[in-house]
């Protein structure tokens, strides 16, 4: 069956852009190839600098012809209708069309057939919308076209088309169309600079083959092979081990259509600095990878860089070029480095005291007090020395002001504790510098030095309540100030490291302290920054933030409903959540399940019916039953059982305890008739039915738990 | 590169050999070869030449030296490769010809660089000054690894869409020149090409400028009278886009030059003072949004002129 070979070839295409243009390209073309009828056997669409590219085979080569009926009116209808349906259906008279029998009548019927139309055909109408409509992350106009209104957008200039279409065995055609005056044809380039020359191409097969002939290696994934194939041998050639990092390796496979790794060298000297500012300096300016002794994990003076071309010479001016730029960054990066090195962390606070952190919420010297102050509190709680929580809060940020931070990002954190080291302060003062961003995700990791806790929690909980404050909360998508991430890193840091504390107390405790900063900012902006509203909610968005948690762990997120009524202990929550889900695996709980449901429907029918409640404790006289008798007692032995064990917090315990009720549960609903015809009977028995509820729910609400 | 030329002229070999070589390049594109213009200014672009003939639907090719002032780059001369005032060269063409690339490549070959053995390459990079109101997409260019050139298809430039799309060229010659002679300093450049006592270095021309500038532009420049100059510019430049509209009408504009040189002042002080450390980071925002109002009124003013494009 014939197959279809698409390429756009175009100038320079950014590198972080590839992969997900040679993706779109493929799904739409399949995509709208299914909805015209044109079921194909598969794709594959590539990407280099200069291309897109897409094969498409097992197309069939026509659409298959469409048959549909037409209804039309009713036998002997006014011939204005009868008219109208022949004009409509394209028959020349009512003996083309057949008759069909109703309940309601005879109508007419038309056949329409819609023959098939040849998949070329059809391409050529599907490419150039999809060419034009291309969800390109930003694109651009060019040329003397983009004078005109309706000229292209493309991410940078388009140049040529090639799009044949044809079964393998024989000479395809050319899809013809064109799109903003370029045609379509069968004539591509190779590399820039190897290969320059037009390529007449026939089919994926043969363009394939002749773009790596020309110097082009279409698929990226083995521009990746390649590349680090190369640069590990060069390094273990030296004796040494490359430094792998799989986002400079796809960047780079971008930038390349011919791939040369070649190593360069740099002076001994710079390995003076930190490594992470000469692995970022190489990384980020250059685009180069950095090489390590493989026994000590230390970096050596050498680096990995990746050419586009087979130099005439080797390669031994381009090494020469990377050499001297990689020496006048670092020399730039040793500069920054020991320029900050001669200013203490804290004498660069002052600053903050003019940078805005959020113009409703005030400076970032302000949040940095309230982080001192929150870390003092949080201190006792998480087993911090008070004094090193307050001094690590108060140096957190300081780096954000050095030379080495402002040229890279990236090392927010890391050059805090560094200098931190060499300003002598103390050791987990130091780490919690670092380490007060984490965890940055579900899979980052934990700190679990008390001083860094304490300062995570400080940072994440202080950015929480203000943006609260100023009721900026996430909405849907949108969650600009990453709150969703700093939620769930206060859980983690708080289950991992087995922490207790009352969540409410403590954001109420902050918010008070927010309140009176924003406060204090709105005065000296002479603006009106914050409404004045007397609390926030923050535990919904935490128990919801746990949930997701939850169930990306695949734990029963649906069992927090049924243990929160309250709580805002996230630990509790979590050891509650484990001892009921466990519980629910086993027999006894699945069952005391469905009896507490039962008793629970029951009680919603028939207070519904009655409306009124149940409340209050049954009348011991009333039961005439041995099975009423048999509940009631355990109702009473089971939730003193219960509570006891939940005070003590041995939830498996009360588990065990809400066991025992499990058979006079079943025996009760098994022989005992709730709906009595004596309505006081009847009454009594809602009771008991009701204590089973209140009983239960010391440890869960279970009528919250999903089957 | 022209194998005729004397030794001392050369661009391998002689800072202002490598200038004529790029200007001489260009004309033979059929650009116009500008002189720089009458005005400090932070970058070629500001050039009304390019800022202005970017507008509008008329052709324009030129090409030029500028030399750039960025006060807050000062290094008082010590630092190899940063300067406050250093030269930028710049190529506009409108509308972009199909062979842009093709011709920048060209260009470096004209002043040595062969891509038979260098590493050229073309990496994303989004153009936009906020002070100008301009934004468009191409490249910064490198050459074993280092950026030689900025490469831009205007998107929009004073607020105003591009219509054709122009496409610029920007070399920073120093860094090629450095890179082609094979220094590591930049005032150890050669200048004029000539050995021994004959020879000018960059240093010997440009280092006590260095010196004085920086200290002027971090020490010593007259901030009172700055903050007074650009509420002059400022004001100037509305009163001249206000007067230019002939009879009132806001049909054909004619001051839409000299207004547009009020903009490049503001643009130059408000430089200075941020040099001077005397913006604050939110006043800073408001700056750069005043003077992008102004340069936005001079597109819509220089399109109402008749070199503009006006009907």
């Amino acid at each position: 069956m014939p197959e279809l070979l698409l390429e756009l070839f175009s100038e320079e295409i950014p590198a972080r852009m590839q992969a997900k243009a040679a993706d779109d390209l493929r799904r739409m073309v399949t995509d709208k190839l299914v909805a015209e009828g044109l079921v194909y056997e598969g794709a594959k669409a590539f990407a280099t600098p200069r291309r897109l590219a897409l094969t498409v085979h097992g197309i069939p080569a026509r659409q298959p012809d469409l048959k549909t009926e037409r209804r039309g009116p009713k036998i002997g209808a006014a011939d204005a209708a009868v008219q109208g349906f022949l004009k409509a259906t394209g028959l020349t008279s009512l003996d083309e069309a057949k008759i069909q029998r109703d309940p309601k009548g005879d109508f007419y019927i038309a056949l329409i057939e819609k023959p098939g139309r040849d998949a070329i055909d059809v391409l050529a109408e599907i490419l150039p919308v999809i060419i034009r409509t291309f969800p390109w992350p930003k694109s651009m106009r060019w040329g003397a076209r983009s004078g005109k209104p309706g000229s292209l957008s493309w991410v940078r200039p388009l140049h040529a088309i090639t799009a044949t279409f044809g079964p393998e065995t024989e000479e395809p055609d050319v899809v013809k169309f064109s799109v903003d005056g370029i045609e379509t044809g069968q004539t591509t380039y190779g590399h820039r600079f190897m290969a320059p020359a037009a390529i007449q191409v026939r089919r994926f097969e043969d363009y394939e083959a002749k773009l790596f002939a020309a110097k082009v290696v279409l698929d990226p994934e083995r521009r990746k092979d390649a590349i680090l194939t190369d640069a590990k041998q060069l390094a273990f050639a030296q004796g040494f081990e490359l430094f792998e990092d799989v986002g400079l390796l796809e960047e780079v496979s971008g930038l390349v259509e011919w791939p040369v790794a070649l190593m360069g060298d740099f002076e001994l000297d710079f390995l003076t600095l930190p490594g992470e500012i000469i692995r970022s300096t190489i990384r980020n300016n250059q685009k180069c990878f950095v090489v390590r002794n493989a026994e000590t994990g230390f970096l050596v003076p050498k680096f990995i860089l990746v050419a586009n071309i087979e130099a005439t010479d080797g390669g031994r001016t381009i090494v020469a070029g990377n050499e001297r730029v990689i020496r006048a960054r670092l020399s730039d990066a040793k500069f920054f480095y020991e320029t900050d090195r001669k200013t203490k962390l804290e004498d660069r606070l002052f600053k903050f005291e003019d940078i805005l952190f959020h113009e409703r919420i005030g400076t970032q010297a302000a949040r940095i007090a309230r982080m001192e102050k929150l870390a003092a509190v949080l201190a006792p709680i998480v087993g911090a020395d008070v004094e090193k929580a307050k001094r690590a809060a108060k140096l957190a940020k300081a780096d954000l002001l050095t030379e080495v931070v402002g040229e890279f990002p990236e090392l927010q954190g890391t050059m805090g504790t560094h200098y931190a080291h060499k300003q002598g302060e103390d050791g987990e003062v130091a780490f919690a510098i670092e380490q007060h961003y984490q965890p940055k995700g579900p899979d980052d990791f934990v700190p679990q030095l008390p001083v860094s806790v304490a300062v995570a929690l400080a940072d994440k909980i202080d950015i929480l309540v203000s943006f609260w404050a100023i009721d900026e909360k996430p909405t849907g998508s949108k969650d600009p100030y990453a709150l969703r991430r700093a939620a769930l890193g206060v859980i983690r840091l708080l289950i991992d490291n087995g922490i207790r504390l009352s969540l409410v107390e403590l954001i109420d405790q902050h918010y008070d302290t927010v309140v009176r900063s924003i406060a204090e900012h709105s005065k000296s902006a002479g603006k009106t920054f914050w409404g004045g509203k007397g609390k926030i909610d923050l535990l919904d968005f935490f128990t919801d933030r746990l949930k997701v948690q939850l169930r990306e762990q695949g734990a029963r997120h649906d069992l927090v409903d049924a243990v929160v009524g309250g709580q805002d202990d996230l630990l509790m929550i979590v050891r509650r959540v484990e001892a009921l889900g466990k519980f629910l695996e086993s027999d006894d709980g699945k069952n005391l399940l469905a009896g507490i449901k039962r008793a629970s429907n029951i009680l919603g029918i028939e207070e519904k019916k009655d409306k009124r409640t149940f409340e209050g404790a049954p009348d011991a006289a009333l039961y005439s039953l041995g099975e009423e008798k048999a509940l009631a007692k355990a109702i009473g032995e089971v939730a003193a059982e219960a509570s006891a064990a939940v005070a003590k917090e041995d939830f498996a315990a009360a588990m065990s305890a809400m066991a025992k009720l499990r058979p006079p549960v079943d025996a009760f609903f098994d022989k005992v008739r709730v709906n009595d015809d004596d309505a006081k009977v009847r009454e009594n028995r809602l009771k008991l039915l009701n204590e089973i509820r209140s009983a239960t729910r010391a440890v869960a609400d279970f009528s919250k738990i999903q089957d | 590169m022209d194998a005729s030329l004397p030794a001392h002229m050369r661009p391998e070999r002689s800072f202002q050999g490598f200038i004529l070589a790029l200007q001489r390049f260009w004309a033979e594109q059929g650009c116009v070869i500008l002189q720089p213009y009458d005005m400090e200014m932070g970058a070629g672009t500001f050039h009304p030449a390019t800022t202005l003939r970017a507008l509008g639907p008329k052709p324009w090719n030129a090409a030029y030296v500028q030399p750039s002032r960025r006060p807050k780059d000062g290094r008082y001369g010590e630092n190899p490769n940063r300067m406050q005032h250093y030269y930028q060269f710049q190529v506009i063409m409108k509308p972009s010809p199909p062979n842009l690339q093709e011709l920048y490549l060209k260009s470096l070959a004209a002043i040595g660089i062969d891509s038979a053995v260098h590493d050229i390459r073309f990496v994303e990079d989004d153009w936009e000054s906020p002070t100008l109101g301009a934004w468009g997409l191409g490249w910064e260019c490198w050459c074993d690894g280092m950026e030689v050139s900025q490469f831009t298809y205007f998107q929009q430039v004073a607020g105003v869409e591009c219509a054709p799309v122009a496409g610029e060229l920007t070399y920073g010659l120093e860094r090629l020149a450095m890179y082609v002679q094979g220094v590591d300093r930049v005032y150890d450049l050669n200048f004029n090409g000539r050995d021994g006592d004959a020879r000018v270095t960059y240093g010997d021309v440009f280092l006590q400028a260095e010196r004085e500038y920086s200290k002027h532009n971090f020490e010593i420049a007259d901030t009172a009278m700055l903050f007074e100059q650009f509420k002059m510019a400022e004001a100037a430049c509305k009163k001249y886009l206000a007067a230019g509209w002939r009879e009132g009408n806001r049909k054909e504009h004619l001051l839409a030059l000299p207004a547009y040189d009020q903009c490049i002042k503001a643009s130059h002080v408000f430089n200075l003072l941020d040099a001077r450390g005397v913006i604050s980071v939110t006043e800073r925002q408001s700056y750069i949004f005043r003077v992008r109002e102004l340069a936005k009124a001079c597109g819509e003013a220089w399109v109402h002129t008749e070199a503009g494009g006006a009907a």
